[in-house]
């Protein structure tokens, strides 16, 4: 079996690319990179676009190694990874939206984020004009007697964001679910292009509301490994805090949220508390709610104050008094489980294939964790489990959340116990002309990715790839033979973002 | 869960004091609500969320309101599945090109009288996607807009101030108490 190295030796090195490699390759060895994602021997990271080359990031499972690989395209065209890999095939059909570079032989060429209103097409690559009209979107088939079509959205009943969910159902069971996303493209990617550092980083923290913490890290932690910055020891531990609580509040959200969409009104009224303690503590000690805007490259633009620290510990007692309780009310309402308990399954095969990180791998037996598995700082010096489960089902996604604010508990507590003190930011050279850099953050929901390419200070190009790329195609999967009326319960136990993958 | 329901009959209301409203919100407020107001809602407001290109952000927020320390529904302000039962639409985000007709149908499918409330810093001029390809901008730049809240995301006191605004601004135009 090629080892990432053998296949990183075979293109040509890209300098002051870091902290992995990156290489540019010839279209066989795209093709051979892409049929050992399809054998299971590699797990794809991400796929993305310039205006004639396309990257893909790829990692070996065994050894947790990661690479970059870029093919030129002046043709504007690529061989399609999608062909044999089918987790790429929305990220392909990103690619033709934004730049106009087709995946050859692709099996869908549909457009994705492109609904036709941009009046423009291929927005980042070379523009032409949009089509004079909007050619109808065409669903994938399920025929049979007596099938009938439930279209939802993109205006949901709920307070969430919009996307489109069509549902093929005989009777009361689904068939076939199909998703179409796209509504809330900001083109962030295009915004991103010639901003500084400064704007990028917003801009990163507004990709996704409730991992704002999340893109921001990764945003920065790119933006340092491309200028080889190493930020003060407190700002590492801050940082972490920070992603902690994020985490801490997004799980108690979504484990009560998950519960309400089975009318159960009870956990969803006592979670929510839970919840609103953690943001009423992040409020008070780094002034935003949601901790927006607080991590920044270079380290991190707010520091803690011991009244800060008393808020966070006073919200983590009061979380240790009451969560075990509800944990129990969870585990023993029959009526509860019932509807939880075997209701959309994903296999573990799948959640493989699809490299499907956060509580959906690890709830089908994937124990990936880039907390653990690229022990990024300060997480390398922490203690923690990284638990899993491989039944799949909601019930599963819930008890791998219960876990995870068990997790995020002890995690805060050593860091408020380890926080070193010293300086919290420091000066972001402007650095020599191209440099790149790649970062992988463990975000609430699973891996966020950001790539970014630096020319004399400032984006010349970044990509950010949210977990739910990866996600939204199992939540088709899984829906097959439920009941309709389980969908709010899978697609909560899911809870992929619309905003983060749309970008 | 006997337990826990059995508590709840000694512990104290977590629910919060109402914020007053005098912040920068009140003197936003849009002098479109009247005398039919006061007939027709009397003193409640049924809500339709709209996000209609938001980072989630606000949602989250507006969520937030619906907890125990805000209760929003204490005011008479409920949030409803259906544009068609709603008296007031909060709109979120910087309205995406790909969502500008799904928010003009939303809005059409509003009956009169009708409010609109943009909440979050995007909603008022598209924030910080200003300028993109695919965003149109605030969302009075699609629908007509009553009232602005600010913030990024506005805290859910703030949006209780704004929509409570909304509520006194009706029972003063109709010199009702």
């Amino acid at each position: 079996m090629p080892s990432l190295i053998d296949l990183t030796l075979e293109g040509r090195k890209v300098g002051q690319h870091g902290p992995w490699p990156r290489v540019v390759v010839d279209a066989s060895v795209w093709t051979f990179a892409a049929n050992e994602l399809a054998h299971g021997r590699w797990s794809l990271l991400g796929l993305w676009g310039e205006p004639a080359t396309v990257h893909m990031a790829i990692m070996d499972g065994q050894t947790a190694g990661i690479a970059v690989i870029s093919l030129d395209c002046p043709n504007r065209r690529f061989p399609s990874v999608g062909r044999h890999h089918p987790p790429a095939r929305r990220l392909e059909r990103t690619i033709h939206d934004l730049f106009g570079l087709s995946a050859e032989d692709s099996p869908d060429v549909r457009p994705w984020l492109d609904h036709n209103r941009w009046g423009v097409r291929f927005p980042l690559g070379e523009r032409i004009d949009a089509l004079p009209k909007a050619a109808p979107y065409h669903f994938l088939a399920a025929e049979g007697d007596g099938l009938h079509q439930i279209p939802v959205g993109p205006v949901h009943a709920g307070i969430i964001e919009p996307g489109h969910f069509r549902f093929t159902a005989s009777g009361e069971t689904v068939v076939r679910l199909e998703q179409r996303l796209g509504y809330v493209h900001k083109g962030i990617d295009g915004l991103m292009t010639g901003a500084s550092l400064e704007r990028g980083v917003r801009l990163a923290g507004r990709t996704s509301g409730d991992s704002t913490v999340a893109y921001a890290y990764a945003f920065s932690r790119a933006a340092e490994a491309a200028l080889d910055l190493v930020v003060p020891e407190r700002a590492v531990f801050l940082r972490a805090l920070l992603a902690e609580l994020e985490r801490l509040a997004n799980h108690l959200g979504d484990i009560g949220a998950i519960c309400n969409d089975a009318s159960f009104a009870l956990m969803h009224a006592h979670c929510g508390l839970l919840r609103e303690s953690v943001l009423r503590a992040a409020g008070a000690a780094f002034g935003h709610r949601l901790m927006r805007d607080v991590i920044v490259a270079g380290g991190v633009a707010r520091d803690v104050g011991n009244d800060g620290v008393e808020a966070i510990q006073a919200a983590l007692d009061n979380i240790r008094l009451r969560f075990p309780a509800l944990v129990e009310l969870y585990d023993n309402t029959a009526s509860l489980q019932d509807r939880t308990v075997d209701t959309g399954t994903l296999k573990a095969s799948l959640a493989s294939q699809y490299a499907a990180g956060g509580y959906v791998g690890r709830a089908s037996g994937r124990s990936f964790d880039t907390r653990r598995a690229l022990a990024y700082p300060p997480y390398d010096r922490l203690r923690f489990d990284v638990p899993v489960l491989n039944e799949g089902d909601v019930n599963a996604r819930v008890w791998i959340r219960v876990r995870e604010v068990e997790q995020s508990l002890a995690l805060i507590d050593q860091i408020l116990s380890q926080l070193p003190n010293g300086p919290i930011r420091k000066e972001v050279p402007l650095g020599g002309e191209v440099r790149e850099g790649m970062a992988i953050v463990e975000g609430f929901r699973g891996d966020v990715l950001v790539w970014l390419r630096l020319r004399n200070g400032l984006i010349e190009r970044c990509h950010m790839r949210d977990p739910s790329w990866f996600q939204w195609p199992l939540l088709e999967a899984v829906i097959e033979n439920n009941i309709v009326a389980d969908f709010p319960l899978c697609n909560k136990s899911f809870n992929c973002s619309y905003s983060g993958h749309d970008l | 869960m006997r337990k826990l329901l059995f508590e709840s009959v000694f512990r104290q209301p977590l629910t919060e004091l109402a914020p007053s409203a005098v912040d920068a919100a009140v003197a936003e407020l849009v002098a479109a609500v009247g005398q039919t107001a006061r007939r027709r809602l009397g003193r409640s407001l049924s809500i339709r969320e709209v996000d209609a290109g938001s980072c989630n952000g606000c949602e989250l927020e507006i969520h937030a309101l619906n907890n125990a320390y805000y209760d929003v529904e204490r005011f008479g302000l409920r949030f409803v599945a259906s544009p068609r039962h709603a008296d007031v639409l909060m709109v979120t985000g910087p309205v995406t090109k790909n969502m500008r007709e799904a928010l003009e149908r939303t809005y059409h499918a509003t009956p009169n009288p009708k409010w609109v409330v943009a909440v979050g810093d995007c909603a008022r001029d598209g924030g910080c996607f200003a300028g993109s390809y695919a965003v149109v901008g605030g969302v009075s730049e699609v629908v007509p807009v009553d009232l602005h809240i600010p913030g990024c995301p506005p805290t859910p006191t703030a949006m209780l101030q704004g929509l409570l605004a909304l509520l006194e601004r009706a029972d003063a135009d109709t010199g009702a108490s």
